[in-house]
């Protein structure tokens, strides 16, 4: 379909204020939070209802057009990236919350809506949404379903697709489908919205979604202990879950961080080589007790230093140090690349030391703060981008530390997802017949591949796609020309 | 585009997952996640209010996105930007474009679209500094940036949008090409609101207009509908003329002197809202300073500064800084959000004029917003009751340009029988904006809309807060909605406190 066509049938569904076609508009677009890879799409339309979405989607699969699904545009792996000549599907104006259903705990909301605004919500009424992202005052609902998104609360509560109870969702093809979502917790057949959560965009568009909330926890305390090292701040994390405790959050953070994050908010964090957050909640009774065994068990590994929180504002006070954690590294460093893998815990040790080897062996400094109770890493890779070929080494030394955590029986990404970032490591991670299984279910969603494609499974040399990060072009750099 | 005839089992190849394809390492070295901040960053300043039953904009939505929008000049300007102060490519790379200033930016909230948003406008500022020319389209979407500066207060990574903003609206003005209706009505806003003298000669028809009602009459006969929207937007937001008062050149303290300061009287503040100047003075007074206010002070500027016009701002900022320098002043203070952001930058904004650079900065370091002084110093007079609810309204440019928000709140609280409430979406901005209401009055009057039902929902008697424009504007939402409620500044408040007024002579007003 030709461009000026395209444009006014988008028009005629969306109105003239739902389509941006003009170039330096549509550059806006052309990044996601990841900003390493870029593409002009050919046309960024906003929908304000389902029925739009499905008539969107219905021409582009008629005209074989390429889309792209975006919420607000925070995710970290590029996976709302546009394809060159393809649509991008602009959810944000799609924020309406449409039911609110208490005694049932669950809520039903468009997927513009952003994570915290579902909290806001429910407060009065003594509930909550668990999934937790450090984004969660800007992170979309449709964001986190499409990457199955976690945060720090994880731990004990699940991720997204723990407190997905259904959702409409439009298909590749412009057929809208219900999966899950009555009031009833369980429903017979496939679980579609198993496969469909985490799909990073590629299996359709969700336009409504059914969220469980969950009752704010009668009791909540939180200790900082501080450790020699890792290694024996990772010793007090096994033996707490060892000791079945399932506390809501274990957070550390290495000397480097403390140092970063001491700079940049002063939360008066000791001096240690580690140190664990760690935050029980629930009945009170339960709580006491083993807040109890968990101090003790930090004593047992070592703590040098134990802070108990004696109210709201010290809690605050803790988690805003972990929370700016990446801010901060700014204060420390000019440049740095995040990655976010997942190790079993019980390798948590090892992989730090060698992740530390790694550092060392490149010259590079690498700072560590992450979920520990559930291992996944956020190894930050510090560099000066000023510094020629930097770059080029944080990113080897990310890619190695990747590596080091798969060899470790570990997984690519725990929260952010593989979008286009991570999609090449995707074969070291998986055995070919595994990743033929996983094109052959996006096959029966998308037959024509144009949803969301480049993304996820390394590109097949057949479909012939070239989606990809912005390159300029020899040409272009020597000003004779502006973008192809 | 259509890839429908490619093969789409890949178990028809050898191993297809081997090929190498597009995510290989990319150079350019302007797309780093990079700098002071992370794209996972959270934490610092985060709002505590975030719009909850946010909706698509209503036709104010026709401001920004779409084909044939009225405003489109044609321009193309390249490079975008010239030598003099471009936007500084440190500042903008400080932005990861992780987001966290998108919920409490009012145009996204309006629009929810990417470019009317702090990042946004960043990326088309980056954009515009090395490839994209200048042209309707990013112009647009700068000037609808309301300047409210809540992105400020949101980001985890320190990015200074304000000086941002502030440097690429001056290459807007000195390079862009605007409509004649545009600029013939920016230059009427600009030879009237900064000069009191002038706004009173306007204000005294205004006045008769009023007595007279003649306003009600022509709404009902339907002339105004005939009016320019922008004008009608101005004629909405006139305000009730009350008698004048100035203060007094020097005023000594009640009792022991605990500090001289210096009073800036501000320019709609002095026309329209003359007692809160005499309040103002009065507290001060009575909290023990001896009240300098010079004659002959003019305009701070802070209009012309935010609307981009460098060079008029400049003149404004060396005659106030000549008017008060030699009075040996402990602080200098201003009871007006929008000119107290400016004045305490007046060492930035002066940082090229090699006479002034200094003494800017002087100037600048010894401006105070009242409630902040007051808080400082502590309170002596004694305050009386005053039995009422009052919501609080964040000023923008107090609560985000400088981070006043538990000193004018601390003011009310210590005033017995005061019962202050919050009001929801608290940091977003009402619409008023400086001039931005009379520019852009589409967008202007849905944040105003939205802003009055939040302010109504508190169930308080009365609103106080620190901005004569953000009065104003309220004020006019209210009256469209068949509402009204009194409204008054926090020294208002507290003068009546002090005086031991009834809390009558705050409502019936």
């Amino acid at each position: 379909m030709e461009h000026d066509r395209l444009v006014r049938t988008m028009e005629a569904i969306l109105g003239p204020e739902g389509v941006i076609s003009e170039r330096e508009q549509l550059r806006s677009y052309e990044c996601d939070g990841l900003m390493n890879y870029r593409v002009i799409p050919e046309l960024v339309v906003l929908p304000e209802t389902a029925e739009h979405v499905q008539q969107i989607v219905k021409l582009c699969y008629d005209e074989g057009i390429p889309f792209v699904a975006r919420g607000s545009g925070t995710g970290l792996s590029g996976g709302a990236l546009p394809v060159e000549s393809g649509v991008l599907i602009v959810l944000s104006r799609m924020r309406k919350i449409l039911e609110v259903d208490i005694p049932n705990q669950r809520v039903v909301v468009e997927p513009g809506v952003l994570n915290m605004w579902v909290t806001n919500e429910v407060a009065e009424h003594g509930y909550y949404y668990a999934p937790d992202p450090a984004s969660q005052l800007i992170s979309s609902i449709g964001g986190n379903l499409a990457e199955n998104s976690g945060g720090v609360h994880c731990l004990k509560y699940g991720f997204t697709t723990n407190h997905v109870m259904g959702a409409e969702i439009v298909l590749p093809d412009g057929t809208m489908v219900n999966v899950g979502g009555g009031k009833a917790p369980d429903a017979p057949g496939y679980e579609l919205l198993g496969a469909f959560v985490g799909s990073e965009g590629t299996l359709g568009i969700a336009t409504k979604i059914t969220l469980r909330i969950v009752r704010k926890p009668e009791s909540v305390r939180t200790l900082l202990a501080a450790f020699k090292d890792t290694e024996e701040a990772g010793g007090a994390v096994s033996g707490i879950i060892g000791a079945g405790i399932v506390p809501a959050a274990i957070e550390m953070m290495d000397s480097l961080c403390i140092e970063a994050v001491e700079t940049a908010v002063h939360p008066g964090f000791p001096q240690a080589g580690a140190i664990l957050i760690v935050e029980l909640d629930g009945p009170k009774a339960e709580v006491e007790s083993q807040f109890e065994q968990t101090v003790r068990i930090c004593e047992e590994n070592n703590a040098s230093e134990i802070r108990i929180a004696e109210d709201d504002t010290e809690r605050a006070l803790f988690w805003k140090g972990r929370k700016a954690s990446f801010a901060a590294m700014g204060r420390i460093s000019n440049d740095y690349y995040v990655q976010d893998s997942v190790v079993p815990r019980t390798e948590l040790g090892k992989v730090l030391k060698r992740i530390s080897e790694i550092g060392e062996e490149h010259g590079m400094r690498v700072a560590n703060v992450f979920h520990a109770g559930d291992g996944n890493l956020h190894p930050l890779v510090l560099y000066d981008n000023n510094v020629p070929g930097e770059a080029e080494r944080a990113e080897d030394v990310a890619g190695e530390i990747v590596l080091t955590c798969l060899e470790h029986g570990g997984s690519l990404t725990g929260e952010h997802g593989i979008g286009v970032d991570k999609k090449k490591y995707m074969p070291k991670m998986f055995a070919t017949e595994d990743l033929d299984t996983f094109q052959l279910l996006r096959c029966a969603f998308d037959p024509h591949q144009i949803c969301n494609p480049g993304k996820v499974l390394p590109t097949p040399r057949l479909c012939g796609e070239r989606p990809g990060p912005f390159r300029m072009h020899p040409v272009q750099k020597a000003g004779l020309a502006e973008n192809f | 585009m259509d890839r429908r005839n490619d093969s789409l089992d890949p178990r028809e190849t050898g191993n297809p997952y081997d090929s190498v394809d597009a995510t290989e390492r990319q150079t350019d070295s302007s797309a780093q996640v990079s700098t002071s901040g992370g794209p996972g960053a959270h934490g610092a300043g985060s709002p505590q209010d975030i719009p909850m039953d946010t909706y698509a904009a209503g036709d104010s939505i026709r401001q920004t996105v779409g084909r044939g929008r009225p405003t489109e000049t044609g321009s193309y300007i390249f490079p975008a930007f010239d030598d003099h102060h471009p936007p500084e490519k440190d500042l903008i790379d400080d932005c990861v474009h992780c987001g966290f200033c998108l919920p409490t930016c009012p145009t996204y909230v309006l629009f929810g679209e990417e470019m009317d948003t702090p990042r946004g406008r960043i990326y088309l500022m980056n954009k515009a500094l090395d490839e994209e020319p200048m042209t309707d389209n990013n112009v647009r979407h700068w000037d609808l940036c309301l300047g409210c500066m809540a992105c400020v207060t949101a980001c985890p990574s320190g990015v200074q949008y304000d000086k941002l903003i502030e440097a690429t609206r001056a290459q807007v003005e000195r390079r862009y090409e605007r409509s004649p209706q545009d600029k013939a009505f920016r230059e009427m806003i600009f030879q009237l609101f900064p000069y009191p003298n002038r706004l009173r000669l306007a204000a005294a028809p205004l006045k008769l207009y009023q007595r007279f009602g003649v306003g009600d009459k022509l709404h009902k006969a339907g002339v105004m509908k005939l009016l320019p929207k922008r004008m009608r937007a101005m004629e909405a937001l006139m305000p009730m003329l009350n008698e004048q008062q100035d203060v007094p050149e020097v005023t000594q303290p009640v009792g022991e002197k605990r500090a001289r300061v210096g009073f800036i009287k501000g320019c709609v503040q002095r026309v329209f809202f003359s007692d809160v100047n005499s309040a103002s003075v009065r507290v001060l007074a009575a909290e023990g300073c001896e009240v300098v206010a010079p004659k002959l002070q003019g305009c701070c500027g802070a209009l012309s500064v935010h609307a981009g016009r460098e060079e008029e701002f400049q003149g404004f900022a060396r005659k106030l800084i000549d008017a008060f320098e030699g009075l040996e002043l402990d602080h200098i203070i201003i009871n007006a959000a929008g000119c107290g952001s400016t004045l305490k930058e007046y060492g930035y904004l002066l940082r090229d004029d090699p006479e002034y650079a200094e003494r800017a900065s002087a100037f600048g370091e010894k401006v105070l917003d009242i409630s902040e002084f007051l808080q400082e110093l502590g309170p002596v007079a004694e305050r009386h009751p005053l039995p009422v609810a009052a919501a609080y309204h964040d000023a923008c440019h107090l609560a985000h340009a400088q981070g006043v928000r538990k000193q004018p709140r601390q003011t009310l609280k210590q005033i017995p029988g005061m019962d202050v409430r919050e009001i929801k979406e608290a940091e977003i901005c009402c619409g008023s904006a400086g001039i931005y209401n009379m520019i852009e009055p589409e967008p202007a009057t849905e944040l105003g809309d939205r802003k009055a039902r939040n302010v109504l929902n508190t169930g308080a008697r009365m609103i106080v807060t620190s901005n004569p424009g953000c009065m104003l504007q309220i004020q006019a939402s209210l009256k469209r909605m068949g509402e009204s409620m009194p409204m008054a500044h926090p020294m208002e408040v507290l003068d009546a406190s002090i005086r031991g007024e009834p809390v009558e002579s705050l409502l019936e007003r």
